[in-house]
């Protein structure tokens, strides 16, 4: 079977475990989730009949069935609380969590890498020895906390920034392109992405160090070095574009990672974004719109899974096709 | 018993206790020479002292309110001799806190390191192994473990669980043992090659024998590690799962006091001393295990060391 027919058959497996996990623990979640379309006014068959419309009264296999059956028509059911269509409310708020995860991930690949080429260029040195343990200490601090401090500094302290939210309350604009390239926008969005940005961009450091130490070790790069040619062209030039191969499928599952992750760093900042409604959700025990959340946050994971496993494919001729 | 085998048996009784000091020889020989692994120790040590002994170290009762001597509510004090780090807005000890908070953290991060490091390892050796259907079932489950995103999965399995520390190193160690397994599923791929292996096959060792009398021992290091892994991701997770509101509020970490300080307007009023040190805390242990398994991993994995 082709491999491309194959993964994408694989994806598919995982997307149905996933919908089958997520459809299991919310079954079990404790509460009748019917409760919050019941009136304690209605009448005994008046709330059958509501049990009746959400398919309650069925046998779990059916409803199973049924909840796999919207899934594909893309029916994700009403919020309890909203009483609207929860797919549209995470649709809403999907640009926003798609931002702040570009933006970070930008500022933090494009510092990342360079700080990682330099890491591996002045190798042994001083240099390295303050940056490695430096860069280790971002990956294990906490991003809540990390939003914290800057809050603290650069909203309540200097008041540079806002402190919370996407957009200035209130604040009314002809289009949704007019409110994202807003500079309004661009200053809400400053913290929250440098707070990520500040835990993402370890990767990419670590990674383009060693992925530079091997390059620098192949013969092409002695081969330059036998030619005479200076020390940062063949840093530039030979050793950091093919040591840059490896950072492309770790931005793709970084991006998919992300959006999940960035749950913490949206609820700090108030970013009205995927993982704030999630955490909202589930606080509210509004269980159809956390269910939805959740399914979209692991549907950009999954996607983001197989294009890094294509790309890694196809960026890398040493790897073979033939892999399950 | 012929003389070959006669000579086999008694190296294949050597063979794995002493491959099995040498890899722990090797990781201490690491812990010795290499200083930011000594670092990390020396950490570790410190917060579990302070762990253990939290109850007689905090100078009072990290949920007591307390009061001034003139009578009013000891509130947001600043550090002084009585409070190191000062007071919350309730009139809480703060240094007392950041002690009692040492425990939930410490106990999080060790279970979920032998829940990972148990699980993966079993795990692997049945699918390295026996392969077949047991090799399948986890290459999938790692697929699909893979597909789950990870604090999301954590908050819904405490919203269905609860919220006690448990639940969340359950939930953790379901995301990371898949991970374990497939690099112990490896190693002990290779390993079945070696001529140790055959050895004692040839000298008439039953299969099971075989994986955990003698394959087993030299995949330790490696679940060592991954356990390692562990610590540091269930103590961010405990910490986020915290600040989210979804923790055990009766219990005191240092999740919890950040939360608490959060939710308090500590930032707005800039009582830095409220909400830096458990930052510092949190930050400490973590890093912590990534010094110890940092230059260990370079032993493990010959491949990907880079002091050329």
């Amino acid at each position: 079977m082709p491999y491309l027919i194959r993964r994408l058959l694989q994806m598919a497996f995982v997307l149905w475990a996933v919908a089958t996990i997520v459809f299991l623990m919310f079954r079990l979640m404790p509460g009748d989730p019917s409760a919050a379309f019941i009136d304690p006014t209605f009448t005994v068959e008046q709330q059958q009949a509501v049990r009746a419309q959400f398919g309650l009264d069925r046998p779990l296999p059916q409803q199973y069935l049924i909840y796999l059956g919207n899934l594909l028509h893309g029916e994700f059911g009403l919020s309890f609380r909203q009483r609207q269509p929860v797919l549209g409310m995470v649709l809403e708020v999907l640009p926003n969590t798609l931002l702040l995860t570009l933006t970070a991930l930008l500022i933090a690949y494009a510092f990342g890498t360079l700080l990682g080429a330099l890491m591996a260029w002045k190798r042994g040195g001083r240099f390295e020895a303050i940056s490695v343990p430096l860069v280790l200490t971002t990956r294990a601090a906490p991003e809540f906390w990390v939003g914290m401090v800057m809050l603290a500094i650069f909203a309540f302290g200097l008041g540079w920034l806002p402190s919370g939210g996407a957009n200035v309350a209130g604040a009314q604009y002809a289009s949704e392109w007019d409110r994202i390239l807003s500079l309004d926008y661009l200053r809400h969005l400053a913290l929250p992405a440098l707070t990520l940005a500040i835990y993402l961009q370890g990767l990419p450091a670590l990674l383009m160090r060693s992925s530079m130490l091997e390059v620098m070790r192949e013969e092409f790069v002695t081969m330059a070095r036998m030619k005479g040619l200076p020390e940062r062209t063949i840093m530039l030039r030979h050793a950091a574009r093919n040591a840059l191969l490896p950072l492309v499928t770790a931005f793709a599952l970084g991006f998919g990672q992300s959006v999940g992750g960035n749950v913490v760093v949206e609820n700090v900042f108030s970013w009205p974004g995927l993982g704030r409604l999630l955490a909202e959700a589930i606080a509210n025990s509004d269980y159809p719109l956390a269910q939805c959340a959740f399914l979209l946050i692991a549907l950009v994971l999954v996607l983001m899974n197989f294009l890094a496993d294509l790309l890694y494919g196809l960026l890398d001729p040493r790897v073979a096709h033939g892999r399950g | 018993m012929d003389v070959a085998e006669a000579r086999a048996a008694p190296a294949v009784a050597a063979l794995p206790i002493r491959r099995r000091r040498g890899a722990w020889a090797a990781f201490a020989r690491h812990l010795l020479r290499d200083p930011y692994a000594l670092i990390g120790i020396s950490i570790y040590a410190i917060f579990v002292v302070v762990g253990l002994t939290a109850p007689w170290l905090a100078p009072y009762d990290p949920m007591e309110i307390l009061f001034t001597a003139d009578g009013g509510l000891a509130a947001s004090l600043p550090p002084s001799a009585d409070h190191w780090l000062g007071t919350t807005n309730l009139g809480r000890d703060i240094v007392s806190q950041l002690v009692m908070g040492t425990q939930p953290s410490l106990i999080v991060g060790l279970s979920a390191a032998v829940a990972v490091a148990s699980i993966g390892t079993v795990v692997g050796l049945l699918a390295g192994y026996f392969g077949g259907a047991v090799d399948q079932v986890l290459m999938r489950v790692t697929d699909i473990v893979l597909g789950l995103p990870f604090l999301p999965f954590v908050i819904v399995v405490t919203a269905l669980l609860g919220p006690e520390l448990q639940n969340i190193v359950f939930a953790v160690a379901v995301l990371l043992w898949p991970n374990a397994a497939r690099v112990i599923r490896s190693q002990v791929l290779t390993l079945s090659q070696r001529q140790f292996v055959e050895a004692a096959r040839v000298t008439g060792a039953g299969e099971w024998r075989i994986l955990f009398v003698h394959v087993a021992p030299s995949v330790l290091p490696f679940s060592a590690l991954y356990g390692a892994f562990a610590v540091g991701w269930a103590i961010l997770t405990q910490a986020s799962i915290a600040f989210l509101g979804f923790g055990d509020s009766s219990a005191i970490s240092w999740g919890t006091m950040l939360q608490d300080a959060y939710a308090s307007q500590a930032l707005d009023r800039g009582q830095y001393f409220w909400f830096l040190p458990a930052g510092f805390c949190i930050v400490l242990v973590v890093l912590a295990g990534f010094l110890v398994s940092r230059g260990y991993e370079d032993l493990l994995f010959p491949k990907l060391r880079d002091d050329t």
